[in-house]
Order: structure tokens, then C-alpha cells, then sequence
């Protein structure tokens, strides 16, 4: 390979959708953003051109926490493709940010069958093949 | 008009299915799927040119077009799992309001045997993907579930790894876990107590007993959920007919009719489900009891989606057979297996019995097969009134049909 800069890609990567370049610029920057509503004045989850409750266009991106809590937590004991076999057991979470939206994500930085619901959280990046970070979250010190 | 209009209107005239304890079929494609048209029109004593609509959960033209049919009244409808009683209800609509007057929905799947005939192809040179038939939700070789198109589960759910379908539920399962203290020894017995049920189904891909322990010494894939909270792989087809409840008394069988109907969607992708212990059957599983006229004490048979044992804890919840969150105690007396209060899946469900993908074509098979007396070594002492609720996605799109004999009427 003579291209060196660009690490393989150890997971599925997500595509740049024309919706969400904002997110995934942010992510350059290790920087959480939210879709934000103009029209109802809140953030909204996943990416989208309009507001998925009024169905407004007046929508734009708004810097988040990235603090929430464990919603709902599972330990892949087996992997969902090839190139989460290393991983295994990883957890898989949903996380509901302080901001009122729920996102998937995996919980790091602890053995999978530690993360609870209920866990607070908060995000931290890892590096993709193309300079964008994929977030994910580790125990937050607002846990004692 | 009001929804009440359809009460009774039309009725289940024919039925096949087929499956087999081997979890292997020798038709395949659209040559299964005519098997079971066939089979479902001798039930009834009627003939393909009686067929005036045609149902599929997926391209029905391509479909009607091979079995020779010309329907003036077609229905395409996919929800996954739950697409059967969509078309339930849609047929039976279409019917009360004289769009069509024979309708027949039907379904193949065959992942069991496709590797082994992708397999003997490679091996004798043939070309040509085989002719499955179109990949469904769940049915395409490798299992992959995944709807044509761009879809937002690419960017915000894949790349985190939740094995599918499995994790969508597991996360369900967690949530209510820690909500309500439901418990993986209450999730067994829904497994235990459908393969009561499988062990009376001479072609029950899985008819030895199971005991709450040996499910919980399964293989832990996604906790919580194990190996036997999950339904099986097999290859497995149907087709029921329905047509109006005049007509469906002069027929060969005693007329399955539809009482009751409803349906509803509250998402697509399970991290955009609203509530992970609230599925849209609490809507519609109140309109097609309510349009049925009937309460929880007059359900003599529950045939409950059971893709995961979570999912038949949601449903029975949902439907309002006891409060949010009391499902776990509810059903750990074994009360849905033989000889309890409320016998469900008696087919031996999508746990023990069959599950090519899409499931819901067999709630209502098994319905009307105990409605009309003939489920042999399982058929109930008494059964007038059959409610089958599907789900289809992962928890997303949920349908309810309230079924009934002649003196449920």
C-alpha cells in the first residue's frame, strides 16, 4: 500500500450523506453536533433536511454536551460482521443525551458487561480511515 | 363510513402452509408460492379464476403475472414479519367495500435449503442466483435483514456493531429488564411453554421439551438475550384466501371471519423506536378489539409474533392481557403452554415451529385451523375466537386481527 496516511478501516464506516456532512465535519474537529429545529427550538436525532416534528427546512446544527445516560445496553457476544470479530464481547447502547435525543453507540473504556442503564456517559472519539471520528461513549466522572 | 363497517364482512375461506421437521422444503420460489395458492383454493373449494385479488409482502405483479391472474385488486404490502395481517386487514376492507371479491395472500421462503442449492448450482457448473424468489425482510441468503436503498440505519446504527435482528430486541429485553425487574428465567419459560405447544405439532421443526434451565445454559449471543430466546431458521410457506362472508358459507370449510382489524407504525429502526417497552400494538390491537366487540376474557387463542421471546412478552402486554411491565410474572406459571388460561402459539410459534423470515402468514394459519376444529393432538376444547397480532421491522409495524367462528359472529 503506498498511501500510509489513511489507517484501515477496522469497522463498517458510515457513508457521508449529504444531510449530515455538518455532523461528520464536526467530527474532524472531535466536536459533537446535534440537528437543531429553528422552528421548534430543539435538537433532533438522526440527521435529516427537515424537522421530523413540524417538518420545518429551518433546521442547522447546534454543538452538543456530549453527556448523557445508558438507556438500554447489549453485549455482543458474537460479532454483527467480520470486522467487529476483535472486539468481541463489545456493548452496544442506546444513550440518551442531555440534549432529549437518543442515539446508538458503543459504551468504551470499560468491560462491556460493567455498562448498566442508567450509566452516565460521555462521548469520546475514534479515529477513522478518512480523518473523521466516529463517537462513542466512555463512563462519565459524574459517575462516583 | 366507520371502521366498525367491516366487522364480519369477510371471512377466511381456505388455508395452507408448509414446513417440515427437517426445516428443509423441496419446492422453492415461485413454485412454492403456487403450491400453497393452489392448496389454499382446494381448502376452500375455489379455483385460481375465482381470484380477483392478489396479495404479497413484496412485488405481487411479477407474481400475479406467473400464477396467470389478472387481480383487480393488488396489494404489495411489506412490514416484514407483520405483513400477513396487514393484508388481513386490507383484504377484508377491500372486501367489505366490494373492491374485490376472492382475495389470497401468500408466502415462500426457503433459507434453510437456498445454501444447499446455491451450493449443488456452484458444484455442477449452473449458472443463475437459483430462483429463490424475492429476497424478503430476513429471507435472503446470509440472513442479512436489510430494506433496498439508503437507509439511516447505515450511518447511525451499523457502524456500532448491534447484531441483527437479535440486538434490536436484546436492547428491548435490557430496557424492560431494568424497568420493570423482568427477568431472563421469565423469558425462558415463553420458550418453554411454546415448545409444550411444538412437541404436539407432528411437523414442529423442534417437538422435545425444553426446560427453563436449558435455555438459560444456551449460548448468551446478545444479552440478555440466549440462542433459545430466538426463533428458528427454517424454510416454511403459506397462503390463506378470503373472500365475503356470503360466499364463504356456501364453501367447503366453515368460514374463519374477520372480526376485528387494526394496524399500526411507530418506526422503522429500532433506535428511533419511542418507547422500547411500548410497541404500536397498543394501537392496534384496541382498534380490532373494539371493532370486534369483544374484551381479553373472550380470547380463547393467542397467536403472538415470537421472533424473540421479548417480543411475545411486549405483544401480550400490549394487548392489554395484563398491565405495562407485569408481563414477566404473568407468564412464568406456564399459563400460554398446554392447559393454560391463555394458550398461545399453539403451533410451537416461530420458536419451535417455523420461521422463514416472515412469520405472520402462520398466526393466521394456525388461527383458523383451531377455529375450525382441525388442529389435531393441539386443537383446543373450545375455540371461537382467535386474535393474531404480528410485528414486523424490529417491534415497528404491528397489526392485530381478531378472528372467529360462526358463533363468535
Amino acid at each position: 500500500m503506498s498511501d500510509t496516511s489513511a489507517p484501515p478501516a477496522t469497522r463498517i464506516e458510515p457513508p457521508v450523506t449529504e444531510e449530515a456532512e455538518g455532523f461528520w465535519d464536526a467530527t474532524r474537529r472531535r466536536e459533537l453536533v446535534l440537528p437543531w429545529c429553528g422552528h421548534c427550538r430543539r435538537a433532533f436525532w438522526y440527521p435529516r433536511p427537515v424537522c421530523p416534528s413540524c417538518l420545518s427546512p429551518d433546521v442547522g446544527w447546534k454543538p452538543a454536551s456530549g453527556r448523557g445516560q445508558v438507556h438500554a445496553v447489549s453485549v455482543m457476544y458474537r460479532p454483527a460482521n467480520p470486522t467487529m470479530a476483535g472486539r468481541v464481547p463489545y456493548a452496544v447502547a442506546l444513550v440518551d443525551l442531555d440534549e432529549g435525543v437518543r442515539v446508538m453507540s458503543n459504551v468504551v473504556g470499560i468491560e462491556a458487561s460493567e455498562v448498566k442503564v442508567g450509566m452516565d456517559v460521555a462521548v469520546t472519539w475514534e479515529p477513522m480511515s478518512d480523518g473523521r471520528n466516529l463517537p462513542l461513549f466512555a463512563p462519565d466522572a459524574r459517575t462516583p | 363510513m366507520s371502521a366498525d363497517t367491516i366487522r364480519g364482512k369477510a371471512a377466511i375461506a381456505g388455508v395452507a402452509d408448509a414446513a417440515s421437521p427437517t426445516g428443509d422444503l423441496e419446492l422453492h420460489g415461485r413454485a412454492l408460492e403456487a403450491a400453497m395458492v393452489r392448496e389454499a383454493l382446494d381448502d376452500a373449494g375455489l379455483g385460481p379464476g375465482d381470484v380477483d385479488g392478489l396479495f404479497a409482502a413484496g412485488e405481487a405483479m411479477g407474481l400475479a403475472e406467473f400464477l396467470g391472474m389478472r387481480p383487480r385488486w393488488l396489494d404489495s404490502t411489506m412490514t416484514g414479519g407483520s405483513s400477513f395481517e396487514f393484508h388481513v386487514q386490507h383484504a377484508a376492507t377491500a372486501i367489505a367495500l366490494g373492491l374485490c371479491d376472492v382475495a389470497v395472500s401468500v408466502y415462500a421462503s426457503t433459507p434453510h435449503s437456498d445454501g444447499k442449492r446455491a451450493a449443488a448450482a456452484r458444484a455442477s457448473g449452473g449458472g443463475g442466483p437459483g430462483g429463490g424468489g424475492p429476497a424478503g425482510f430476513g429471507g435472503g441468503p446470509g440472513g442479512a435483514w436489510r430494506p433496498p436503498g439508503p437507509y439511516p440505519a447505515m450511518a447511525w446504527e451499523m457502524p456500532y456493531g448491534l447484531r441483527m435482528p437479535i440486538g434490536a430486541y436484546a436492547l428491548a429485553a435490557s430496557r424492560h429488564m431494568s424497568e420493570f425487574g423482568s427477568t431472563a428465567e421469565q423469558l425462558a419459560q415463553i420458550a418453554v411453554s411454546t415448545r409444550e405447544w411444538a412437541t404436539r405439532n407432528p411437523r414442529a421443526r423442534f417437538q422435545q421439551p425444553l426446560t427453563v434451565d436449558e435455555v438459560l445454559a444456551s449460548e448468551l449471543i446478545c444479552s440478555p438475550l440466549h440462542k433459545l430466546d430466538c426463533c428458528l431458521r427454517t424454510d416454511g410457506a403459506g397462503a390463506f384466501v378470503m373472500t365475503s362472508a356470503e360466499r364463504a358459507r356456501d364453501l367447503a370449510k366453515p368460514p374463519v371471519y374477520v372480526l376485528g382489524a387494526g394496524s399500526g407504525v411507530s418506526h422503522s429502526i429500532i433506535s428511533q423506536m419511542p418507547d422500547l417497552t411500548t410497541t404500536a400494538t397498543t394501537v392496534s390491537g384496541p382498534i380490532a378489539f373494539e371493532m370486534a366487540g369483544i374484551d381479553h376474557g373472550d380470547v380463547d387463542l393467542l397467536m403472538l409474533y415470537d421472533s424473540f421471546t421479548i417480543t411475545t412478552l411486549l405483544l401480550v402486554e400490549d394487548l392489554g392481557f395484563c398491565k405495562k411491565g407485569e408481563g414477566g410474572s404473568f407468564v412464568e406459571d406456564g399459563k400460554l403452554g398446554p392447559g393454560g388460561s391463555l394458550p398461545t402459539n399453539t403451533n410451537g410459534g416461530g420458536l419451535s415451529y417455523t420461521h422463514p423470515g416472515m412469520y405472520g402468514m402462520f398466526l393466521v394459519v394456525e388461527a383458523a385451523r383451531q377455529l375450525r376444529g382441525e388442529a389435531g393432538d393441539r386443537q383446543l376444547p373450545r375455540c371461537d375466537v382467535a386474535v393474531a397480532s404480528g410485528s414486523g421491522g424490529v417491534l415497528s409495524a404491528m397489526s392485530t386481527c381478531v378472528l372467529g367462528s360462526e358463533a363468535a359472529l
